[in-house]
């Protein structure tokens, strides 16, 4: 029939096709729906910390300063990263003679509120406010207690004076502005705050956000709607509207993903990489699957106060004991590197110069040997005195990778006559009560997070150690003590030459290898599974997401 | 009569106080209270942070003494924040409420609709080539997991043929209100409710035909066919009234179900509902909200006895209430 048709009018027909689905596309693209698993329990910025709640608040909100996906310290809020070079942190002496900091921070000049309200000094004098307030709830305390005061100089810029000098000193990732004009009616009685911020009661107002989006609609525990917003001062972003859709179910999740529901899945609360990598054999072609070892540290505490452990030569066998590169070739595809302590390969201060404990099990029967555990027992090692060598294991319940590698680890212990009893337990009890109070007999499979150079005063340091007498607080569950440990720690804090404190790192991972206070395994890998048509999403690896840059994604093409 | 649901009434409350207690200590004796948990998870909390946010939320007093606090605010209507939310625990249920109503509601009727007739049919010739097929039917949808169905379903109709959504409540954007956002509702609700009717309907049917083949030998029925009762008036007038008395003592009990909810359906169609929150709540400490979504679904359960035992007298005219 189109041939019936003169030559001009099926040109114009043509056209007019064309127009309509490059119209369709764009339309299409209008709108970008990401999928997550989990739902954040605020939108206060400041109140609790939860991936799922800095993933969404990174498209709406910005912080001071964070780290980039290279792992550098980089001004979101602020104009020029301050620093000792260029003037804008200067040393100064305290009352009591110590040594503290004054940091100046100038906020970017059009940064605007999403309601047109200027923001200014007096939103950090408020957050400050917020943050210092024992009644607030607000939990990040010691960042706030290390502010002496802060001084203003204009409606955009200010000067933080802190109690002590450390590496960390311009880096006030943590500090992220509340709108004074909204939210101090909020914060009239301090110990209502976390029920009444605007940010759960009104979380749609225009005022809360000064981000590339705002939150223009939210069905708790199912969605966030994000809208462009016109007030933003960068780069404008490319899709007018963002919906973040929850599906806890990661099956759920995939069909969504495939039926066209949701178009791209969440690397920082998505899929896990066996999942990915299983997603990948069967629908790899229709998406681009990125792999991104992350700060997420995947070890086994060990309780050092149990007479098997508390022998070097055992932890030492333990490890020479595993094929960790099998286990994380065969597991995860090889995406998540094997670890040798708790750094990071991917961070500046890390050093492959220590102890690596490569599999080798006539390595792990010959030290077992000298540790006494020499009688061999229905394949069991015993000792002298008729004991056994057998410890219990312990993890997450229903977390179904943790459970596959804990079998491996126990076949593979098992393979040098070491006995091992998993016994797992749901996850707040095993954090909240059984780590934490650290009711462990044996060994923990559980990860760390942490940022680029995080110090481990919390889990390695001595006066780290929960006890009833520091309300369980401190996150040194193996009961390590080690006097150089805690001056290493000590010091690495304080060092600001970058060479210095990059020498004093690498040996306190030998000592953390040498000593062995847990036993290292890989560094976890984030999934991100991207439609081929979207740009840009660059993970960092680090506890800042990726939307904190979500004015660089792209629409690659302009039709399907 | 009245004096019966009076009573009955009175013993409801009694009951959902003796729960509130009961429910409030048994969240609070489960291990990791929110303070413990935000030590595990924020390494710069001090001794003294901890000391603080525990005054905070009220966890340094007494269980007795949080309880009274809660009872008297809840009776002025104040059933307090949800922890997991940050919103007043009614504002958070309400939505969820409705959200199962209709969810749980069409499934529950639907799978009567389907099981009253099959359970008749099987029940009419016992072992039978109707009854074999109908007691396969039943049986899959007693054995088939809930959750490997719900798969199944997402993939045929949303990935493979793309005609139904894959989970969630509504379409974003669709003005509420509207003639199409009610069409855009219905669409999310067909694969959750097929879900439920296909794996509930298994079980009524097979009640439904044990008691009717139980009604069918009494002896009053042999009378009925002598006297040449034609065998539909029989089977429909004669003994599904005596055999509707265990099956609805069941649907009471499973009427309970409707506001607890569905938690393997809700969590795999990311459906808002009754049983998906209050698990949560249960597992994220989240006290007022566990308290306040199972105080509701007990009360469910326990109204929905009475109503059944209402039903026994219009039944059966040989039962009555003094």
């Amino acid at each position: 029939m189109v041939k019936m048709l003169p030559a001009s009018l099926r040109a114009m027909l043509g056209a007019l096709a064309l127009l309509l689905v490059a119209s369709g596309s764009a339309a299409a693209r209008e709108q970008l729906v990401i999928g997550m698993t989990q739902f954040p329990s605020t939108l206060n910025p400041n109140i609790d910390s939860m991936m799922a709640k800095a993933y969404v608040l990174g498209m709406a909100h910005r912080p001071f300063t964070a780290y980039d996906a290279d792992w550098e310290l980089v001004c979101l809020l602020c104009t020029k990263l301050p620093t000792l070079e260029n003037g804008l942190a200067k040393l100064e002496t305290l009352d009591d003679g110590r040594q503290g900091i004054a940091v100046t921070y100038s906020i970017h000049s059009d940064a605007t509120w999403g309601d047109g309200v200027p923001v200014t000094t007096e939103d950090v004098m408020f957050t400050y406010e917020t943050g210092a307030h024992p009644q607030s709830g607000i939990a990040n305390a010691e960042f706030y207690r290390r502010i002496l005061r802060i001084d203003v100089k204009d409606d955009k810029t200010f000067t933080m004076h802190f109690d002590r000098v450390e590496f960390t000193y311009n880096a006030i990732n943590d500090f992220e502005l509340l709108p004074a004009h909204l939210e101090r009616d909020a914060f009239a009685e301090p110990a209502e705050y976390r029920n009444r911020t605007t940010y759960d009661a009104d979380p749609a107002n225009p005022g809360l956000w000064f981000g590339p989006y705002r939150i223009v609609s939210v069905t708790p525990g199912a969605q966030i709607v994000l809208e462009r917003n016109p007030t933003w001062w960068g780069e404008p972003p490319a899709f007018e509207r963002v919906v973040v859709r929850v599906i806890e179910n990661t099956a759920a999740l995939e069909a969504n993903l495939l039926s066209g529901a949701i178009d791209y899945i969440a690397g920082e609360v998505g899929l896990t990489v066996d999942q990915a990598l299983a997603f990948e054999t069967r629908h790899g072609d229709r998406f681009d699957i990125l792999y991104k070892p992350v700060l997420f540290y995947e070890h086994l505490d060990l309780n050092l106060e149990n007479p098997i452990l508390a022998d070097r030569r055992v932890r030492q066998a333990l490890l020479f004991a595993l094929d960790r590169q099998k286990i994380t070739q065969q597991l995860f595809g090889g995406q998540q590197p094997v670890a040798f302590t708790s750094v990071s390969p991917l961070d500046w201060v890390h050093t492959g110069s220590v102890p690596r404990y490569a599999y080798d099990p006539e390595r792990a029967a010959a030290l077992l040997d000298e540790a006494g555990w020499t009688k061999m027992r229905d394949g069991i090692r015993h000792n002298a005195a008729g004991d056994p060598l057998s410890l219990e294991l312990m993890s997450t319940a229903g977390d179904r990778t943790r459970e596959l590698v804990e079998q491996v680890l126990q076949s593979q212990w098992r393979a040098v006559g070491v006995d091992i009893r998993i016994r797992n337990q749901p996850a707040r009890v095993l954090f909240s009560e059984t780590l934490s109070k650290r009711q462990f007999e044996g060994m923990v499979l559980f990860a760390w997070l942490s940022a680029p150079e995080n110090v481990p005063r919390t889990i390695l340091h001595s006066e780290s150690i929960p006890t009833p007498e520091n309300n369980f607080t401190g996150q040194n569950y193996t009961g390590f003590r080690n006097a150089k440990m805690d001056r290493l720690i000590d010091a690495i804090e304080v060092e600001l030459d970058r060479a210095k404190r990059e020498q004093l790192w690498h040996r306190l991972q030998v000592l953390y290898a040498e000593g062995l206070p847990a036993l290292p395994l890989f560094f976890r890998a984030q999934a991100f599974i991207l439609p081929p048509w979207l740009d840009g999403v660059t993970p960092t690896g680090h506890l800042d997401p990726s939307t904190l840059w979500i004015e660089d994604w792209r629409v690659s093409s302009p039709a399907e | 009569m009245i004096r019966f649901i009076l009573q009955r009434l009175a013993e409801t409350a009694l009951v959902l106080l003796v729960m509130s207690f009961v429910i409030y200590g048994l969240i609070s004796l489960m291990p990791g209270d929110p303070i413990d948990l935000m030590i595990a998870s924020d390494p710069s909390l001090t001794p003294e942070d901890a000391a603080r946010l525990k005054a905070v939320y009220g966890l340094d007093r007494p269980l007795h003494e949080r309880y009274l606090a809660w009872l008297g605010a809840a009776l002025q209507g104040d059933f307090g924040y949800s922890r997991l939310y940050a919103r007043p625990v009614l504002e958070v249920l309400w939505p969820r409420l409705g959200n199962t109503v209709l969810l749980m509601g069409a499934s529950f009727t639907l799978a009567l609709l389907l099981a009253l007739p099959a359970g008749i049919l099987a029940a009419a010739r016992p072992h039978g080539l109707g009854d074999n097929l109908i007691n396969l039917v039943a049986f899959a949808g007693i054995s088939i997991p809930t959750f490997w169905l719900a798969i199944l379903l997402i993939i045929l109709f949303a990935v493979v043929l793309g005609v139904l959504p894959a989970g969630g409540t509504a379409t974003v954007g669709i003005a509420p209100g509207s003639l199409a956002a009610l069409a855009d509702r219905a669409t999310y609700l067909v694969l959750p409710v097929l879900t439920l009717t296909l794996v509930s309907a298994g079980t009524l049917i097979r009640y439904i035909r044990a008691a009717m083949i139980e009604a069918l030998r009494q002896d009053h029925i042999r009378t009925a066919r002598a006297k040449g009762v034609g065998p539909i008036r029989l089977l429909l007038h004669h003994a599904l009234r005596n055999a509707m008395i265990p099956v609805v003592t069941i649907l009471a009990l499973d009427f309970g179900t409707l506001f607890s909810g569905a938690l393997v359906a809700e969590t795999i169609f990311a459906y808002l509902g009754m049983g998906k929150t209050i698990y949560d709540a249960v597992m994220g400490n989240d006290y007022n909200l566990a308290l306040v979504g199972l105080l509701l679904a007990t009360a469910v359960v326990l109204l929905a006895n009475l109503l059944a035992d209402l039903a026994y007298a219009w039944l059966d005219p040989r039962i009555s209430y003094r």
